[in-house]
């Protein structure tokens, strides 16, 4: 039996490596999605660009744009002079906020009347327009405290001109401190994610088309006259891809530390471990597409209604904690939702068994249930 | 060019897909299936963010900057520890994502109106809502230390005052911030890319595969003609999917919609034959229907999803990637589809966009045909 799967095992691995352009198919795309995910991820926002409208020109309007620029994450890039040109700026994206400062801004601070500073932000980019409105709103709030600070000084030294020091107020200050990503670079949460997601995409592909060429082209049926049995043939298909995902593993995580220098803080032996549980999981599901499609094309595109969903589900990109109720019970059945947090768990937090127990359990249930589960099916077609 | 061959190839494969039923059912479900699914699912919004408390101090002091952060819908407080040891095992396992710990000298140090540090724990794993987490809990605070700051100098000041400056925030095009609002006009163009790709991209490789291509290529068929015959067919399922996408989006999601619709179906054909001649381009480099796949994926649906705009902010990348973005269609339909769903800007603002869209069409069309024909020959 051990010879015959060994056979099939090599006619597989000639197969998928014997294609110049196949072999480049199994390195290539996860190398490019790795260096594009890690370069153009990013979430943070820097310099944004906002519109300075100044319809009280004084010192003190001026100081609070120079506290604007100065805080570093504001360029002022459009000096709008009325509302028209607001709008432009607006529309055109040019600018991501615009900073209105009312006439009389300087007259009312003075004489102790309250005032405000608009700012309108451009919404259509939910995310960004959170950050910056709490960027800008942390600006304007230093200003108004300091500016505090300037009225009780002069109320106090017009009372008693040595009574100033005295103007001590209480000053509640938040320090913040990062834990696992200190930098809070985007790059070091997606870029353990690619790692994840591109064994999937690979191992569960490459095992259900391979299966389903032979079925389209004919060559399964010269297989089945063999003496190879069902579950030699299962195996002898599957093993390979598992050998190109690891092999892919290693390449893109060797790449991730040495390319993004992402940490990595876990156990490596721990790593693999879970990526065999997970490989189980992925290749079952594509064995099990194979026993449902008849030509190659629809098993793409249940490739892509498999993975896409899992892909999009598995809190790789966007936090499984704000989806609605009912979808984040909905990612528990999602095998990459596991492995997300096993793989983003041993780079970034260094955790191991300890914490990552349950996460493995389901992995590994998930791994016997559809492994299983597409065996038996796969099994009957073939009989 | 014969009309009668183009009717005739296009015919062909019209019956090519609504043969496989179920190819064709999954093309026009998927879209509805995966706008639902992440229109819903898709938010970058933070609230709620499970918050552990550790109070060193506990005087009435703390406890009165403990309700500020229960009070907020920001922060879910999950409980009160002692030491920083549950905490980071909370953080661990993901159970929480910021801890707020007060330090023992917090109530003397603002009883003697001195600086009050108070530290703010985040697990910085998912940098972006750390980054808004960590917004939150510093206008937390500092609202706060206003409100104490304000009490104490009317206390000893005898003449009411109040905080001189406000910020007062006015949010534009999608005023309650939703990143519904925001994911759904892009995912539409995402989606319709990686549809339109995957369509085409399989048709000739699979003539190839077939052997039919030597079939085809004995009949007086020119390479324009199976150009444009694949492409036309595929065309209208293209269609039908912008359609049901923008039903979807219009009436399941209420993203508002403020542009002229006119300009908005326009630039989508014009997008999905680009994509779709790019498919037909992909398909004849590609000799197997898995190398097209793998090339068609890889060349669509992710530059349309990471380097677009869709969720990813084009301005923070680095200047080379942006520079790569220039060359690809979805960056220039999402921006389209964004400015005619939430902003209402017309082609004075958006002509740029679609003319690219159009160059762009019309330069794949000629590469597939060019390709082809280097095949045929």
């Amino acid at each position: 039996m051990w010879e015959r799967i060994r056979v099939i095992l090599r006619k597989e691995l000639i197969q998928a490596l014997r294609e110049p352009r196949m072999r480049i198919l199994l390195f290539v795309p996860p190398m490019v999605q790795l260096i594009v995910f890690g370069f153009a991820v990013n979430l943070d926002v820097d310099h944004a660009r906002i519109g300075w409208m100044d319809m009280d020109r004084t010192p003190l309007s001026r100081d609070l744009r120079e506290r604007f620029e100065g805080s570093g994450r504001f360029d002022v890039v459009a000096l709008p002079r009325d509302e028209n040109e607001v709008q432009q700026a607006l529309d055109s994206g040019a600018a991501q906020a615009v900073v209105r400062v009312l006439p009389q801004f300087e007259r009312d601070i003075q004489r102790g009347h309250p005032t405000e500073v608009q700012v309108l932000v451009d919404g259509t980019n939910s995310n960004t327009a959170s950050l910056v409105s709490s960027y800008a709103g942390e600006v304007i709030a230093e200003f108004s405290s300091d500016a505090m600070d300037g009225q009780q000084n002069m109320r106090v030294l017009a009372r008693s001109p040595t009574g100033a020091l005295n103007a001590a107020t209480p000053r509640v200050t938040a320090r913040s401190r990062v834990w696992f990503n200190p930098d809070l670079y985007s790059r070091n949460y997606f870029v353990p994610g690619v790692v994840a997601n591109i064994i999937m995409m690979v191992t569960l592909m490459l095992t259900a088309l391979a299966i389903v060429r032979e079925k389209e082209i004919g060559t399964m049926e010269q297989l089945m006259v063999t003496p190879v049995r069902p579950l030699e043939l299962m195996l002898g298909k599957t093993l390979p891809f598992a050998i190109v995902g690891l092999a892919d593993l290693t390449l893109i995580s060797t790449a991730a530390l040495l390319i993004f220098h992402v940490p990595f803080r876990g156990s490596v032996l721990l790593l693999f471990f879970c990526s065999v549980l997970f490989l189980m999981t992925s290749l079952g599901a594509g064995l099990f597409l194979s026993t449902i499609s008849q030509t190659q094309q629809q098993a793409m595109m249940g490739n892509f209604f498999f993975s896409m969903p899992a892909f999009m589900l598995s809190g790789f990109a966007f936090p499984i904690r704000n989806m609605p109720v009912v979808v984040q019970y909905l990612t528990y059945l999602n095998p990459l939702r596991y492995f997300m947090e096993i793989v983003r768990g041993l780079f970034l937090k260094g955790v191991g068994i300890a914490v990552l127990w349950p996460q493995m359990v389901c992995l590994a249930v998930y791994g016997v249930a559809v492994m299983g589960l597409s065996a038996a099916r796969f099994h009957k077609k073939l009989d | 060019m014969s009309f009668r061959r183009l009717r005739a190839i296009f015919i062909k494969e019209l019956h090519h897909i609504t043969r496989d039923a179920r190819s064709l059912a999954m093309a026009l479900g998927m879209p509805v299936m995966m706008l639902l699914l992440y229109g819903y699912a898709l938010s970058l919004d933070v609230d709620h963010v499970p918050t552990l408390v550790y109070d060193e101090d506990r005087t009435s002091d703390s406890r009165d900057l403990i309700r500020q952060f229960e009070g907020s819908r920001f922060f879910d407080v999950r409980g009160l520890v002692d030491g920083y040891q549950p905490i980071r095992r909370a953080i661990d396992r993901g159970e929480v994502l910021m801890a707020v710990v007060i330090p023992r000298d917090y109530s003397r140090n603002v009883g003697l109106g001195r600086e009050a540090p108070v530290e703010i724990v985040v697990d910085g794993s998912d940098s972006n809502t750390a980054s808004i987490a960590m917004g939150y809990a510093e206008t937390v605070v500092r609202n706060y230390s206003l409100a104490l700051r304000t009490e104490s100098m009317n206390r000893r000041g005898g003449e009411r005052i109040s905080p001189p400056v406000d910020a007062r925030l006015r949010v534009w095009y999608n005023s309650s911030l939703e990143s519904k609002n925001y994911v759904v006009p892009g995912l539409i163009a995402v989606i319709l890319q990686i549809i339109a790709a995957l369509l085409t991209s399989l048709t000739i490789a699979r003539e190839w595969e077939m052997g039919t291509m030597e079939q085809l290529l004995s009949t007086p068929l020119r390479p324009v003609e199976i150009v444009i015959g694949k492409t036309m067919a595929y065309f209208l399922v293209g269609v039908a999917d912008s359609a049901i996408a923008l039903v979807v989006g219009i009436f399941v999601f209420q993203v508002p919609f403020r542009g002229s619709f006119l300009v908005l179906a326009a630039s989508m054909c014009v997008f999905l034959l680009g994509a779709l001649f790019w498919g037909v381009f992909v398909s004849a480099v590609a000799k197997t229907q898995l190398a097209a796949f793998q090339m068609g994926v890889l060349s669509s649906f992710l530059p349309a999803f990471l380097l677009s705009g869709f969720v990813y902010s084009i301005e923070t990348m680095p200047p080379v990637i942006q520079a790569i973005t220039h060359i690809i269609p979805a960056r220039y339909v999402v921006t389209i589809m964004k400015g005619v769903f939430l902003k209402g800007v017309g082609l004075e603002v958006l002509w740029g966009e679609l003319g690219f869209l159009a160059l762009y069409a019309a330069v794949i069309f000629v590469l597939a045909t060019r390709k082809l024909n280097q095949k045929l020959a």
